[in-house]
């Protein structure tokens, strides 16, 4: 036992470690995708999952925003209007890096 | 009809997608080097963890609660760390996995291994313009690992590569990413009352548990909505 503890306080410990991310990490990846091919999709399924990915970008994004002060806020606004217009995510990624560089170049 | 299809030309149109993205990952990845360096890790285990891990946010947290010597329990703690960072993965794949139905189980296992934010991002605005290519979720996903791997190379060795990311903006590449997305993904005002109650669900969840619980909490409660619209 005090062997195997030496063993994982040696050398080996960092690469259990990542071991033990990359495990963590794939469950996370495969787990919803090993899930929902173990249920049966209904209409009312269906719809949650269409709302899905909009809710997922929306529930990390407004709190980085609020988070980040006005800078943030002001970038995603940028981007969101940058790609409303243009329709290409350079140009949403420029006007949104523009946006904040400016607004703490401004001293915010 | 098939429904979807798995393509060489599909893996090499998600590489492309990733162009606009390089440059945040680049110095988002140098960044994390540099912070292992300084960490105490050795070159190889940053290396390892960029290429096993490849998930930025839980390995700069990983960095917080890295250890000089290792316990079994710190061994268990750094996972659930990662596990609860990553979590909100669970729900990026679930959102998918109709379209990776007909994978064959050898092809999708590798597949989930590169799933990201961004790859999932640029493969499910694909998917909302018709596209049906499995490959592109794929060759997004490796064009982004390959650059995540190499960029944490100079990180490591020569420190960061933007020594003020943060007057650039470049701390908020994703979120702005992110946001832009918004674009595509609507589809008028009823489809995005959910959306609605992600945020409002994230923003109550962000001001009283601390961590990215908000993410998760906000993104299931933006899908209970969407389900039992009428």
């Amino acid at each position: 036992m005090s062997t195997l503890r030496d063993w994982i306080a040696g050398p080996a410990g960092p690469y259990l470690a990542i071991l033990a991310m990359t495990v963590a990490t794939y469950l996370c990846r495969a787990g919803g995708v090993v899930v929902m091919s173990r249920m049966r999709i209904t209409p009312r399924l269906e719809r949650g999952l269409r709302a899905l990915p909009g809710s997922i970008v929306v529930a990390t994004v407004l709190p980085l925003a609020v988070q980040g002060g006005l800078p943030a806020a002001l970038g995603l606004v940028a981007a969101l209007a940058a790609m409303a217009w243009l329709r290409t995510e350079l140009a949403a990624l420029a006007a949104g890096l523009v946006a904040v560089s400016l607004v703490r170049a401004a001293g915010f | 009809m098939a429904s979807s299809r798995f393509t060489l030309q599909g893996c090499l149109y998600g590489a492309r997608l990733t162009l606009p993205l390089m440059p945040g990952l680049v110095v988002f990845a140098s960044a994390f080097g540099t912070a292992a360096q300084q960490r105490g890790l050795s070159f190889e285990q940053a290396l390892a963890m960029s290429a096993f891990v490849y998930a930025g946010a839980s390995q700069m947290v990983a960095l917080e609660v890295w250890q000089a010597a290792w316990t079994p329990g710190t061994i268990l703690g750094i996972a659930a760390v990662t596990g609860v960072v990553n979590s909100r993965m669970v729900l990026a794949g679930a959102s998918i996995q109709p379209w990776l139905r007909d994978e064959p189980p050898g092809r999708l296992a590798a597949n989930l291994f590169f799933l990201t934010d961004a790859n999932w991002l640029l493969a499910t605005r694909y998917r909302e313009e018709g596209g049906r290519d499995v490959g592109v979720l794929f060759g997004a996903g490796i064009a982004l690992w390959v650059l995540w791997v190499l960029s944490t190379v100079p990180g490591y060795l020569a420190g960061a590569l933007v020594s003020e990311p943060r007057r650039f903006g470049l701390d908020l590449v994703m979120p702005i990413f992110f946001s832009a997305m918004l674009v595509p993904l609507w589809r008028g005002r009823r489809a995005a009352w959910p959306w609605a109650v992600a945020g409002a669900v994230a923003l109550a969840v962000q001001a009283l548990v601390p961590g990215y619980a908000f993410i998760v909490a906000g993104a299931l409660a933006g899908a209970v909505a969407g389900a039992f619209q009428e």
